[in-house]
């Protein structure tokens, strides 16, 4: 299914058989890889979370961020290389200091700031992706759909 | 009738939630307002003229050639006006930030209508309302049935009720601007010119109103943000450089920097810059970038610095803000009083 830019018709209704739906955008050279030796490697984590791979975690405009949350996702994680191992070098420094931000602005808009997870997954951390991935939809479940915020 | 007459093309002004402003804005264009009325059959325009609203009800669909509608949809009327605008109105512009974007009636989105209505009837310093009076809709009288509009929970942009044609932003838009965008509307109708792509924002730039300003920009290395009455500015260097929160970054060029080029930072009332659609959270990148912190508890120290972010970064697009549309997958009835009396 595509979902455009446009498409607003976000499935708002929580239905009876609720389901957390988490958004994690991955930087190409540390967290995708990292996610990907997860899935060689037949680790489980949980099917409610969507990957979008991108180049760096600085390449993340927070807009990406709003717009999952308003087109259907209850939470976001954003995942890049460790502290000094970026790609392009401050990449995900940039994206430490907006996630800060974006959080106090999701609170200002009433929306639980524990939404939007930031984390540093390098490419030999497979394991560490299963438990982000499956701890991020715990904490989601409990928060229960973004509509119960505030 | 055997011979047509020439008929003038018939322009239609309103204001729905607004502050007046937008109509201030019209007349600054000064004596260029003549060739206004000699261009057009000015046939609505109830801050200066006489006309009724059942002077337009009684008009075709589609008389009006061009309608300016500024102002936000916060009632009842609001939306009965645009709906009935819209109908009349072969090009209907949303005139002004409000219309566009919401602007500052919209900065109440952050709350509700019912705070909204118990700070003005009850709470407010300046209310003396002891018997907690509040507007009704409906008022029975031995004279007949008073009514008073709705009080809608949100207040929305114009394109939020009714199909837009074209926008012009600002807050007020620039007296030059206004003169440019009738202009082109003159050369449209007279010259038989192109109209202009639907959608498209008029009377503006189409870059940052960074590219505007006049000040000196250098490699951004924020480590404090300050308050405009906290320092006295350097005048040629960027206000962001020197820790002022300045939209430049994030707002469309169009007003010619006025507000920077006397000292003070740009709010962002000329709305997101072309290919943004959500000036809050391209403000928050671009904000971001210059931290000049690798820290989380010094990031978080500076960021301290922004007093209001939604506040700030919202200012005139709340209306229209992504998160708004992301926080409203919530239900909408008032918890405390289930009120049920929501935006339609």
């Amino acid at each position: 299914m595509v979902t455009t830019a446009e498409d607003r018709s976000a499935s708002t209704a929580p239905s009876q058989e609720w389901r957390p739906r988490v958004v994690a955008f991955l930087c190409n050279w540390c967290s995708y890889t990292g996610a990907d030796l997860a899935g060689i490697s037949r680790m489980e984590w949980d099917p409610s979370v969507s990957i979008v791979r991108v180049m760096c975690t600085g390449r993340m405009d927070p807009t990406f961020v709003a717009k999952a949350l308003e087109l259907g996702a209850d939470g976001v994680i954003v995942s890049g290389c460790h502290p000094g191992d970026c790609h392009y070098q401050e990449g995900n420094y940039k994206a430490l200091r907006r996630v800060h931000l974006m959080r106090r602005l999701l609170d200002d808009f009433g929306i639980d700031p524990r939404r939007l997870r930031l984390v540093w997954i390098s490419a030999s951390e497979g394991d560490r992706w299963a438990e982000t991935a499956n701890e991020m939809v715990r904490e989601i479940r409990s928060l229960g759909p973004i509509g119960g915020d505030a | 009738m055997t011979t047509r007459l020439r008929t003038k093309p018939k322009l239609a002004l309103y204001w729905a939630a607004s502050c007046g402003g937008c109509e201030i804005a019209v007349l600054d264009i000064e004596e260029k307002i003549l060739d206004v009325d000699a261009a057009f059959d000015i046939v609505f325009w109830p801050v200066a003229l006489d006309f009724k609203v059942k002077d337009v009800e009684a008009m075709e669909d589609g008389e009006i050639d061009i309608c300016l509608f500024n102002g936000a949809v916060r009632n009842s009327d609001n939306e009965e006006m645009a709906v009935l605008l819209r109908r009349k109105a072969k090009v209907l512009v949303a005139f002004g930030s409000c219309a566009y974007e919401g602007c500052i009636p919209a900065l109440s989105n952050t709350t509700t209508r019912t705070a909204t209505l118990d700070w003005v009837y009850r709470d407010s310093p300046s209310t003396i309302n002891p018997e907690d009076v509040r507007p009704q809709e409906r008022t029975e009288t031995p004279l007949g049935t008073l009514r008073l509009p709705a009080f809608w929970e949100k207040v929305r942009s114009l394109d939020q009720v009714v199909d837009v044609d074209y926008y012009v932003p600002g807050c007020p838009p620039q007296a030059h601007q206004i003169w440019a965008v009738l202009e082109t509307v003159i050369d449209i109708l007279e010259h038989g010119k192109p109209l202009p792509p639907k959608g498209s924002v008029l009377g503006a730039g189409d870059r940052t109103c960074c590219d505007e300003c006049a000040r000196t920009r250098e490699e951004k290395r924020i480590t404090k943000f300050v308050r405009p009455h906290e320092i006295i500015p350097d005048p040629d260097k960027c206000l962001l450089d020197q820790g002022i929160l300045c939209m430049g970054p994030a707002t469309r060029s169009g007003c010619g920097a006025l507000c920077v080029s006397v000292g003070m930072p740009c709010r962002g009332c000329y709305g997101p810059p072309p290919n943004s659609k959500d000036q809050g959270t391209k403000m928050v990148a671009a904000l971001a970038s210059v931290i000049d912190s690798k820290e989380p508890e010094e990031i978080d120290r500076i960021l301290d610095g922004i007093v209001d972010p939604i506040g700030t970064f919202y200012r005139f697009s709340m209306a229209t803000a992504t998160l708004a549309g992301a926080a409203a997958r919530r239900t909408t009835v008032d918890a405390e009083t289930g009120d049920e009396r929501l935006t339609p």
